[in-house]
């Protein structure tokens, strides 16, 4: 997964003021530091100059346009050579519609999430709490936990590879001893993706465990410490108190789970090709092995364009709903 | 968020006791087992003879087959996929701290006409991944004459950290002690010696968690070096794993072999300063 989406910027989101325009009205002025107030000099505009124009050209060329690209090729049927000529309008669109495995990669993102968010996260919740009492060890608890993030998605998938690997791998020893035939889970078509979702669980949840301890670790113990004077039980505890407390964290981590669904990608070549029979494919496996390595570029941006509505869309519409108030 | 892994804090009130104690521990141990499993399994059959992790794929090798890892690290592809790997995550953090400190700056301390506008622009890039615009990123590098270059993989790699880098950054320019910036200013000091001697050298903590999310993401990159690159002498370790396994597909021994040495330098690292890692990349996620 690349680290290039997060969130909208919490500190900025909801309705607060510009840091600027707060706790000027009330204090005396000497004490408040109003940044506007400096005229630009000519030092200023040097630096503005000679400082902002490197990140403005680089976004632009490899960011920026390319976006603007893919909506523009996505109306084409185009292999990549020779300018774009031949524009078919929205039929790359209708293609997609009407394509199985597209919808496949589609189902296959949804489950992603769903399994993220009903599994993984309560998972990384519950091995929170536990890493952050004081379990002996539980530092090295963590760091193990977290270990799985740190490696590449596409080790990862080709350490899973032989994992299942009915031949050679545990998998095969597992069968093997219980005196079956070899099973081959990658080669199931019905379950396939299955083993995509292990090793995604496998991966990530360290990582949200972290976001947890981290909220854990902001949450006053005084309180905790009163209701539990107050008689109140773990449970209560938790339920009304350690939960609530972490909704900010917890809607953090089911932002980066989805954002990371929709993007998954590197774990599914090494593990299953997107196969057997197509039907492991997430929308940017798709548009891997149907537009880029078949050079159908108009084909491939339009697939590019939807993953891009849909992440706008989700980041745009969960900020809105669901993280105001952080 | 910086203590994510020191072992001062108790959430759950008193520190539990007993039974409950035990189990919760033996749940830990069993997770730990499932996590670290499939990575010491790699490690190990890795030292095996093929036909011995088809009939004992679980348990320790009965002999032990060095020479699996022996070959891998005498010859010169491993060193040459890992050098690849290093030359370009290296260059792409220092060009992101570069680029970015530079324009967090100017949004931090300079307003003029258009600011706000540019920098929700730049901030644009935290929406979507590279993959969605991949194809036509792929015509501009081609366009460009930079495939098949390191510099096609590091410069859309700078390109799509900008947004959180400046993002990061400009927030901890803005908190440094404005005090600072008025007597400088007061003493003739301009923008850029106050950027070189005063700013930088304060940020150390935030320009090394940037640092570590842009070479993580760099390091383990894969989409972008394979749309990149067609040259093997160029492959990163994640291309030249998969090559590597395209090109010995059933002798899972040096596949597996292979994987471990790959992974080796990120798991070192890890261990070496887990400390920083963890709460880089973590408080890079929560800050963002």
């Amino acid at each position: 997964m690349t680290a290039s989406v997060s969130p909208p910027p919490l500190s900025e989101a909801g309705p607060s003021l510009p840091s600027e325009a707060r706790g000027g009205l009330f204090t005396p002025a000497s004490a408040v530091y109003v940044e506007p107030a400096r005229r630009l000099t000519l030092n200023g505009w040097a630096t503005i100059a000679v400082f902002l124009p490197p990140a403005l050209i680089l976004f632009t060329v490899f960011v920026a346009l390319p976006m603007v690209e893919a909506g523009w090729y996505g109306f084409f049927n185009w292999d990549g050579y020779g300018r774009p000529e031949k524009f078919i309008g929205l039929k790359n669109y209708g293609y997609l519609i009407g394509n199985a495995t597209f919808a496949r990669s589609l189902i296959n993102n949804a489950l992603i999430i769903i399994v993220s968010l009903l599994v993984q996260l309560p998972l990384a919740l519950a091995l929170a709490l536990m890493v952050a009492g004081r379990i002996p060890g539980a530092a090295w608890f963590r760091m193990i936990f977290f270990l799985p993030y740190v490696l590449a998605d596409v080790a990862a998938g080709l350490i899973w590879h032989f994992m299942f690997d009915g031949d050679y791998g545990v998998a095969g020893a597992i069968t093997g001893a219980l005196g079956m035939q070899p099973y081959f889970l990658l080669a199931d078509k019905t379950w396939a993706f299955s083993a995509v979702l292990i090793v995604i669980i496998w991966k990530y949840f360290g990582f949200h465990m972290m976001l947890y301890v981290a909220g854990l670790q902001g949450i006053d113990r005084s309180l905790l410490e009163a209701a539990e004077m107050d008689g109140a039980s773990a449970w209560q505890r938790f339920w009304h108190i350690t939960l609530p407390l972490l909704g900010p964290m917890i809607r953090l981590s089911i932002f980066f789970s989805v954002v990371g669904a929709l993007q998954l990608f590197d774990i599914i070549v090494p593990l299953t090709g997107g196969g057997p029979f197509e039907t492991t494919n997430t929308m940017v496996s798709f548009l891997y092995y149907f537009g880029i390595t078949r050079m159908r570029v108009g084909f491939g941006s339009a697939v590019g364009v939807v993953l891009f509505f849909i992440c706008v869309t989700f980041a745009f519409g969960y900020r809105r709903i669901f993280m105001r108030d952080d | 968020m910086t203590d994510a892994t020191a072992d001062s804090f108790e959430v759950l009130g008193r520190r539990p006791r007993g039974p409950a104690s035990f189990l919760i521990f033996a749940a830990l141990l069993v997770v730990a087992g499932a996590v670290l499993y499939p990575v010491l399994a790699t490690a190990l059959n890795g030292v095996k003879d093929l036909s011995e992790i088809r009939t004992n794929p679980l348990g320790l090798p009965r002999v032990w087959m060095w020479s699996n890892y022996w070959g891998i690290l005498t010859g010169y592809r491993y060193w040459q996929v890992l050098g690849n790997s290093l030359f370009i995550a290296l260059f792409t953090v220092f060009l992101t701290l570069a680029v970015a400190s530079m324009a967090a700056f100017t949004f931090a301390h300079l307003r003029f006409f258009g600011d706000k506008f540019l920098l929700n622009y730049l901030q644009l890039g935290l929406l979507f991944p590279v993959a969605t615009a991949i194809l036509p990123l792929f015509i501009k590098i081609r366009d460009l004459g930079l495939l098949d270059s390191y510099w096609g993989v590091i410069l859309p790699q700078v390109a799509f950290s900008i947004a959180m880098a400046v993002l990061l950054l400009r927030t901890a320019f803005r908190q440094l002690p404005s005090e600072l910036l008025d007597s400088a200013m007061m003493d003739g000091c301009g923008y850029f010696r106050y950027f070189f001697y005063i700013t930088l050298p304060l940020s150390g903590p935030i320009l090394s968690t940037v640092g570590i999310i842009a070479f993580v993401g760099s390091w383990n990159g894969y989409l972008l070096p394979l749309v990149v690159f067609n040259s093997e002498s160029r492959y990163p370790w994640t291309l030249g794993l998969m090559a590597f396994q395209g090109q010995y597909m059933t002798a899972w021994q040096l596949v597996l072999a292979f994987i471990t040495l790959t992974i080796l330098p990120a798991i070192l690292m890890f261990l070496l300063a887990q400390r920083w890692i963890v709460a880089g990349l973590t408080a890079g996620a929560v800050k963002s």
